[in-house]
């Protein structure tokens, strides 16, 4: 299991009260040089590991670094408390831009991050609780961390201890039916500690979503299911901000964040071809300069 | 000298019900014990439980996979998730949960998989659980726990709750005769020696170890010394005790409600091949090998050869072979 980074775990802590404390313009400012930083993480561990998804990496770089920046209640340094808020990646795939948050958070050693997909490292291509702190479930298969997330919030409400429950699920993996079930449970048990981002990115592996096994309207069949749904702009930091505060109506809370597949490199964007494709040398000093 | 016996016209129980009680008893005074279950809080015996804890049984309808990942959930909150479902739902269904969720996860959850093997006869292989070891045994990190009556069910309960891990028990439905004492204790990865015995050795689990016990009686009067040997956990599997078995027997007959690929004589005869010193010991293996005919559960038992005079024969089998 790695440890805390108590060094870079004290600046997280001051620049998340800087980001409490500020404006709304300060604190875009603030958290897009956090969310490009993560991005740079992201796209060298990807180029040295030689694989990655780097595509769903930076569509959901802006919500993880929210939710660790600006909203969850957790402490990189104590990462089991029982009454911390909890976060489930359940697209397992994108695990560079969690493992590249957490460092970042101090949760465990940014130079960590240069072994990933290495020989033996505990950052597998997708994450391990076991060995990876912040990591709250062991996700890879699609449709299985929105299950776990229900039961974390039931768990929460049990011990009645005021932890909130974040999933962020990929858009594609909400074909999975096992996802459907764990909706019908959230609302059936009231969830309002629980809130699913869905990474409303309109690209799977092979294909665009509607061409594929369409989702809409997402937002009416996520109501359908008892959820409280929101709709955001899953790049705009003070929008996600306000779509990740707790339930208002006593339901869980759906927030469809739409997003870019790709967000920041111009050449990755919204192609279908980079979900797991491997920037090239030039390719790669282009990205960096795009994300500086 | 152990030996246990259970007389042929024993009185016969159904294990749920030890289940219940324990679990319940554990309940009063541990409130994180949870239960799960997927719309069978009758078949699955919780409706006391329910009664008593009406906040803690968490019934996510028909949803299996749903269900264990709930399961691995509530074990991430902090408490403690006893997650019950038929055997063949629960096994099959969610088997990638089971892996991800609970075994690679390493969330401590109790799976309960209720009535296995062919306990539900008539309805037929849909309802059978009889793949459940063959599926599991490959997952590290997950107990597996084959309790052969009430009391070892009572200890299965309450191992799980003294020392949580990710953990699957089965929990019988068909009625079998005690073999053990009320409040046995049951020790993790250990065998339990049912009989002592030096010619031949039948390692039994669940419902076939009163049935080996039968047949090592009849061996008895043949002048055979059959020892048995109650395969309580098959994970993890006491290979001290096969390896002993081997060398001191030199024969092994091994008998499950269960598919053969992949099984209890499947781990068994992994280990009598390898043994360092090269050793040939001659095996039987019973248990499942297609889908069941309609019948009950006690015809099944005799179509696939796992009474007490298939035991007997095949124990009589791998005597003559040297």
């Amino acid at each position: 299991m790695l440890t805390a980074d108590a060094s870079q775990a004290a600046t997280w802590r001051s620049l998340r009260q800087e980001v409490l404390a500020g404006d709304a313009d300060s604190r875009a400012v603030t958290l897009h040089e956090r969310a490009q930083a993560t991005r740079r993480s992201i796209l060298k561990m990807i180029t040295d590991a030689g694989q990655g998804h780097i595509g769903g990496d930076f569509s959901v770089t802006d919500i993880l670094t929210v939710l660790f920046d600006a909203v969850m209640n957790v402490d990189p340094e104590n990462p089991r408390q029982e009454d911390r808020d909890h976060f489930i990646l359940s697209k397992g795939h994108c695990a560079a831009a969690l493992y590249s948050t957490l460092a970042h958070s101090g949760f465990f050693p940014v130079s960590e991050l240069d072994t990933f997909m290495a020989p033996l490292s505990a950052l597998n291509g997708h994450p391990n609780r076991v060995k990876v702190p912040g990591v709250e479930t062991n996700t890879g298969p699609l449709g299985h961390g929105l299950p776990v997330a229900v039961g974390t919030a039931i768990g929460a409400k049990l011990l009645n201890n005021g932890a909130r429950v974040f999933v962020v699920t990929g858009d594609g993996e909400m074909q999975e039916g096992s996802n459907w079930e764990a909706l019908m449970s959230a609302s059936h048990q009231k969830l309002d500690n629980l809130t699913v981002v869905v990474d409303r990115n309109r690209l799977q592996q092979g294909a665009r979503t509607e061409e594929t096994n369409g989702l809409d309207p997402l937002d009416a069949r996520l109501a359908a299911f008892g959820m409280e749904v929101r709709v955001v702009d899953g790049h705009n930091y003070n929008d996600l901000i306000d779509a990740l505060r707790p339930s208002t109506t006593g339901s869980p809370v759906a927030v469809i964040a739409n997003t870019i597949k790709g967000k920041g490199v111009s050449f990755i964007e919204d192609r279908v071809e980079w979900h797991h494709k491997v920037p090239s040398q030039e390719q790669t000093l282009q990205a960096f300069q795009e994300l500086s | 000298m152990t030996t246990t016996t259970v007389l042929n016209d024993a009185p016969t129980f159904d294990n749920r019900q030890d289940f219940a009680d324990e679990l319940i008893a554990l309940a009063r005074t541990n409130d994180r014990i949870v239960a799960v279950c997927n719309d069978s809080v009758g078949s699955s015996n919780l409706t006391k439980f329910r009664d008593e804890f009406p906040d803690r049984l968490i019934n996510v309808g028909i949803a299996e996979q749903n269900m264990v990942g709930v399961g691995a959930g509530l074990a991430n909150a902090g408490l403690i998730p006893f997650v019950c479902a038929a055997g063949p739902f629960l096994t099959g269904r969610s088997l990638e949960q089971i892996k991800a969720d609970v075994a690679y996860s390493q969330h401590n959850v109790i799976l309960c998989g209720m009535s296995p093997g062919m306990a539900y006869g008539e309805l037929g292989p849909t309802h059978h659980s009889v793949e459940d070891f063959s599926w599991l045994r490959p997952l590290p990190g997950l107990d597996i726990v084959v309790p052969a009556d009430g009391a070892q069910t009572r200890a299965a309960v309450r191992n799980a709750v003294a020392d949580p891990r990710p953990t699957y028990i089965r929990v019988g439905r068909f009625k079998v005769p005690h073999v053990s004492e009320d409040n046995v204790g049951l020790e993790r990865g250990k065998f339990v020696v049912a009989r002592e015995g030096t010619d031949v050795t039948i390692i039994a689990t669940g419902t076939e170890v009163s049935r080996a016990l039968w047949a090592a009686a009849s061996l008895a009067s043949e002048g055979v010394s059959a020892r048995v040997l109650n395969a309580t956990y098959l994970s993890p599997l006491d290979e001290e005790a096969i390896k002993d078995a081997a060398r001191q027997t030199g024969a092994i007959v091994t008998a499950e409600e269960a598919n053969v690929a992949g099984g209890l004589g499947a781990a068994v005869a992994s280990v009598v091949g390898q043994l360092e010193d090269g050793a040939r010991v001659p095996m039987r293996i019973l248990g499942l090998n297609h889908f069941a005919p309609t019948g009950s559960t006690a015809f099944l038992l005799d179509h696939f050869g796992l009474t007490a005079d298939h035991i007997t024969a095949a124990a009589r089998e791998v005597l003559h072979r040297d």
